[in-house]
This record gives C-alpha cells, sequence and structure tokens, in this order.
C-alpha cells in the first residue's frame, strides 16, 4: 500500500516538471492531449481490463461530455465549472440505462451493440445542426477560469488538465484495490464463481459501465474547453477503435499501462507526420502485434522482455 | 434445511431431470450419487439458481427460492464449489479468498474509490478475516501465488476456502475429489468433517464411494435423471437397485 502511494507520488511528480523541461514548447499543446487521453483509456481500462467488457462506442461518452459542456456555455452561456458536471451526470445516467440491457450481451455481441451506440451517437452529432453545428463544428466554446485566471495557454491547460488526470489515476488505483476492484476482476476470471459467492455480477458491470462514461465525459469536456472548437470528426469509430489500442498496448487492467499506452498513441502521429493518413491501419497492426507478442502489454511486456534479454546475454557470456 | 420437489429438467428433448424430490437435514452431510450423466451437476445448477428448473421447488429453511439467482442464494447463506474449478484465475489465492467475502461487506464503490476511513477499516477486516480460511483449509502458506498457478489439488482447497468465506449455511460441492491423489483425498475427508463440525450443511456429489460411505449421514442415488434410492450408507449398499445401476455402467 505504502508503495503503491510513492508510486503515485513519483509519478504526480514527474507530471509537475514535465512543463519546466518543455518550456512551454509546441510539445506541451501534445502533452494536453496525453493528459486527457490517459484520462479516457483509464476511464476504458476499468471496463475492459477490469470487469473483461468491451466497449467500440467510447468515443461517443467522450463527445456526448464535449458537446453537452460546448453547446451549455457556448450556445446558452452557462458557466463551464456547472456544464461539465451537468454534462458527466447526464451521461452517466444515459450510460447506466443503456448499460442494463446491453451489458447483457457478451464478447462479439457486446461489441457490435457499443459500436452500433457509438455510431449513433456520432450521427447524432453531425445531423443535429442547429444544436451541434453539424459537420462544420461548434466554435467559441470558452476556457475554463477560476476567478481572473483563464485556463487559455497551453502551460495553463496542461496543468489543468493533469490536475484532473491525476485525480483519475488515484481514483482508479483506489477502485481496483478494493473490495469493489476485486469483485470486477473477479467477474472478469469467472462470473459464475463471482455470482455463487454473492456478487452482483450484472449491477456490477452497469454501474462500472456508468462510471466510465462519466470519466470520459469529463475528458471530452476538458477537452472542448481547452480546444475552444469541437466538430464530429473527433468522435467517430477510428477514435473508439484508437482508445482500445491505447488500453491493450499499455496493458489490460494497469492503471500505469494506460498512461504509457495513451502517451505512445498520442506521441507517435506527431513523429510520423507523414503517415498521417495511415493512422488506422498503424493502430490496427500496433494492436494486432502487442496482442501477439506482448499480450500483458507494454507495463508487463517491456520488463519480461528486459528480464529475456539479460538472461540471453548471461548464457552468451558462458558459451 | 433445503428441500426440492418435483425438480424436472429438460434440455431441448433431453430430460436431465425427472421429478427429483428430496430433502436435506440440518448439520448433515448428504451425498448425491449417480452414474456419469445422471444429472448430478444439472441438480446443483437448479438448486444454485445457475439454470431455472422446468419445473419444481426449490425451499431453503422453509422459503421457496426457486428461481433466485446465485447472488441472492449466496446471501441467504447457499454456496457450492465446481466440478471444473472456477477460480479467479489472475488474482492471488489470497485476493480469491478476498471475494469470498463480498456478502459480509458493503463499501460501495465511489466509497472505495475516494477511500473513505470507514473502507480502510473495511478492508482490514477482510484481509484478516480471509486469512483464516486459508488457514482453516491449510493453503495460509500460497496466499500470495497467482491462483491460475497453483497445483490441482491447492485448487480444489481454494474454492472451498472461498465458499467457506461466505460462511454460508450450507456448501455445495461437485466432486471435490475428482482428480485428487489419496493423499489429497483423506485431507479433503477430514476438512469436510471439520467443516460440518462447525455447523455448516454439506451436499457432496462424488464418484468417489469410498469417501461417500466413509462421512455422508444420508445417500441420495440419481440414476438417468430419476431419484433411484435414498438413506443411509449402508441401505444404499444393500439396494439392489442402485448395485443393478452401477453394474449396468460398468459394462
Ligand atoms: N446445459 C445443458 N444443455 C444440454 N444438455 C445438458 C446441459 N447440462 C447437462 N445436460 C445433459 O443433462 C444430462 C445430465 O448431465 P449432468 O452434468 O447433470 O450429469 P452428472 O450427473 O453431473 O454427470 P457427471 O458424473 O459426469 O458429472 C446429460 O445427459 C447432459 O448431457
Ligand atoms: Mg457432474
Amino acid at each position: 500500500m505504502k508503495k503503491e502511494l510513492l508510486k503515485f507520488a513519483a509519478f504526480a511528480l514527474l507530471v509537475m516538471l514535465m512543463p519546466l523541461a518543455f518550456k512551454g514548447g509546441y510539445l506541451m499543446n501534445v502533452l494536453v492531449f496525453v493528459g486527457i487521453n490517459t484520462m479516457l483509456s483509464i476511464a476504458l481500462n476499468l471496463l475492459l481490463g477490469y470487469a473483461g467488457q468491451i466497449s467500440l462506442g467510447h468515443a461517443g461518452f467522450f463527445g456526448l461530455g464535449a458537446y453537452l459542456s460546448g453547446i451549455l456555455t457556448a450556445s446558452y452561456g452557462w458557466n463551464a465549472w456547472l456544464a461539465m458536471p451537468l454534462a458527466a451526470v447526464t451521461v452517466g445516467i444515459l450510460a447506466y440505462l443503456i448499460g442494463f440491457p446491453i451489458l447483457k450481451l457478451k464478447g462479439h455481441y457486446l461489441a457490435m451493440a457499443t459500436l452500433g451506440l457509438g455510431i449513433i451517437i456520432y450521427i447524432v452529432f453531425n445531423e443535429t445542426v442547429d444544436l451541434t453545428g453539424g459537420p462544420s463544428g461548434l466554435s467559441g466554446i470558452p476556457n475554463l477560469a477560476i476567478g481572473g485566471l483563464r485556463f487559455d495557454s497551453d502551460v495553463k491547460n496542461y496543468y489543468l488538465v493533469w490536475g484532473f488526470t491525476l485525480a483519475t489515476v488515484l481514483f482508479a488505483l483506489n477502485l481496483a484495490n478494493s473490495r469493489v476492484g476485486r469483485a470486477l476482476r473477479a467477474v472478469h476470471d469467472s462470473e459464475v464463481a463471482a455470482r455463487v459467492v454473492g456478487v452482483n455480477s450484472r449491477l456490477l458491470k452497469v454501474q462500472i459501465f456508468a462510471v466510465s462514461a462519466i470519466f470520459s465525459s469529463l475528458a471530452g469536456s476538458l477537452y472542448a474547453h481547452t480546444m475552444t472548437f469541437i466538430s464530429p470528426a473527433s468522435f467517430g469509430f477510428n477514435f473508439s477503435v484508437e482508445l482500445l489500442t491505447m488500453v491493450v498496448i499499455g496493458g489490460l487492467g494497469s492503471i500505469y499501462g494506460s498512461f504509457l499506452g495513451a502517451a505512445l498513441l498520442t506521441l507517435l502521429p506527431e513523429f510520423l507526420r507523414a503517415a498521417h493518413d495511415y493512422d488506422i491501419i498503424i493502430y490496427g497492426a500496433l494492436l494486432m502485434v502487442m496482442v501477439m507478442f506482448m499480450p500483458g502489454g507494454l507495463v508487463r511486456g517491456v520488463p519480461e522482455l528486459y528480464r529475456k534479454l539479460i538472461k540471453l546475454k548471461g548464457g552468451a557470456d558462458h558459451a | 434445511m433445503l428441500e426440492v420437489s418435483g425438480i424436472s429438467q429438460v434440455f431441448g428433448g433431453v430430460t436431465a431431470l425427472d421429478r427429483v424430490s428430496f430433502g436435506i437435514t440440518k448439520g448433515d452431510i448428504t451425498g448425491v450419487i449417480g452414474p456419469n450423466g445422471a444429472g448430478k451437476t444439472t441438480l446443483f445448477n437448479i438448486i444454485t439458481g445457475i439454470y431455472t428448473q422446468t419445473a419444481g421447488k426449490v425451499r431453503l429453511a422453509g422459503t421457496d427460492v426457486s428461481g433466485l439467482p446465485p447472488e441472492r442464494l449466496a446471501r441467504l447463506g447457499l454456496v457450492r464449489t465446481f466440478q471444473n474449478i472456477e477460480l479467479f484465475s489472475g488474482m492471488t489465492v489470497h485476493e480469491n479468498v478476498m471475494v469470498g467475502m463480498h456478502t459480509k461487506s458493503t463499501s460501495g464503490l465511489l466509497a472505495c474509490a475516494l477511500k473513505m476511513p470507514w473502507c480502510i477499516a473495511e478492508e482490514r477486516r477482510i484481509r484478516e478475516n480471509s486469512m483464516k480460511w486459508l488457514e482453516f483449509t491449510g493453503i495460509s502458506d500460497l496466499a500470495e501465488v497467482t491462483a491460475g498457478n497453483l497445483p490441482f489439488g491447492k485448487g480444489r482447497m481454494l474454492e472451498i476456502a472461498r465458499a467457506l468465506a461466505v460462511e454460508p449455511q450450507i456448501i455445495l460441492m461437485d466432486e471435490p475429489a475428482a482428480g485428487l491423489n489419496n493423499q489429497e483425498t483423506l485431507g479433503l475427508s477430514q476438512l469436510i468433517q471439520r467443516i460440518r463440525e462447525t455447523g455448516i450443511t454439506v451436499v457432496l456429489v462424488e464418484h468417489d464411494m469410498e469417501l461417500v460411505m466413509d462421512i455422508c449421514d444420508r445417500i441420495v442415488v440419481l440414476n438417468l435423471g430419476k431419484k433411484l434410492a435414498e438413506g443411509t450408507p449402508s441401505e444404499i449398499q444393500d439396494n439392489h437397485e442402485v448395485i443393478a445401476a452401477y453394474l449396468g455402467e460398468d459394462e
């Protein structure tokens, strides 16, 4: 437990000091996205890595958070600090209600149903032009502000977003190491055995689905208020797959793994500008390679590779 | 304690159980035996709420519990183990038993995630109490081992430890001796008797006749989905129909 806390403190310190290394350069903007994507990956990981339930529609919840926040503030003049929790609660309730019928499904069927849900939400963003601005997007979303402090620069947004992300990390870590986290993993490993010892697996799955949607919505709100402009293209099927890739690459059931996956997949395109049009292919290929050669994700795969290399070297030395 | 009456189960065209009725007395060790395919596991699946029977009723301590889901039955004090072990294979042995205490703890999702003080206290209680069951079943030295890496015999013990952590009134075990060596079977036999001594009613599906005849107070015999006989071990051993059913199976 102590070790867990130290690890988190070290991680938080690293996050806090990061901007000093980049002196507010262009990469700061990318690091804001790493924060948002980390939040999203953790949200999806709670569902996929812990409870073992897939979702191919999480970009939809992310988008709902962004649009609800965006519309309430830009079109109706709400305070962003009010719009954000309201969006999160609305998305949470929606996910809870949809969760009951949808999470009865298993495996491929659940994948298809959540895929459908994501696509429906995406279509709504595109078609309700009066509300969302349709395909051309919604602009003029205000930045968040505390008193006179407006979060209008990359560095300020970095601290804002990462404040939320660190809170998410802590929330997820606590949950994972608790009675409820164990019940989730139990349902993942053997649902029937979990039920027989008294775990209400059906309710638990719906609850974690809603929690996952709430965090995705919060990430969406943050995205809207830091970008000040949103359009449906950011919340489509491609992004759901990208999120899935982050979680799997980082490591299913590992909170820090989700950070690794999010960081890798957010930074990679910056270095692979040329390959921009092929990103979905690259994600697909990465996903396949990871599942085949590092099923435990980076968090488990890299240390294992390292141990193997050392062994190999040791063996070579002896020969 | 537990009473099944007129239980029938039809899968497609196959009648797995045909109007089976019997009662189980509190504090007894009851054996349910019968040739392969007799319907023993199906019966357990119905009693524990995993299947819903085509017809018939299950009563637990006088109340009708037919059709209740497993998680509700666990809260009423009914648990089971599985013929094909069902462990939480990615979790440690200790964590497996901690999940067994799910009904004996209350912290909700939000409280856990926000680490409220009462959750920390409850977590400590879960951690300590669950160790008790690992000691009871003799696997406390394996507490930190991942359940998926356990040898088969230890896995069986873990399943029992996890079920006991529910603090049940009645435990149903589906072939707990299958795959165990002689030494382990002897240990199991003693364990089952110790479980009974704590006041828990035991129902046992088992093919190991020596074990069954040795520790059971009463025996129910199923054959081809029907109840063939019921009685004390010596009555069952002398029952011609039972002998015929088993001989028939040998041919
Ligand atoms: N889910 C199911 N769907 C269809 N048929 C089933 C199902 N479960 C069991 N059966 C059938 O019901 C009959 C009884 O099976 P059951 O598993 O209850 O037997 P058993 O007494 O536990 O046998 P064993 O000693 O081999 O474990 C068998 O004919 C089996 O094929
Ligand atoms: Mg069976």
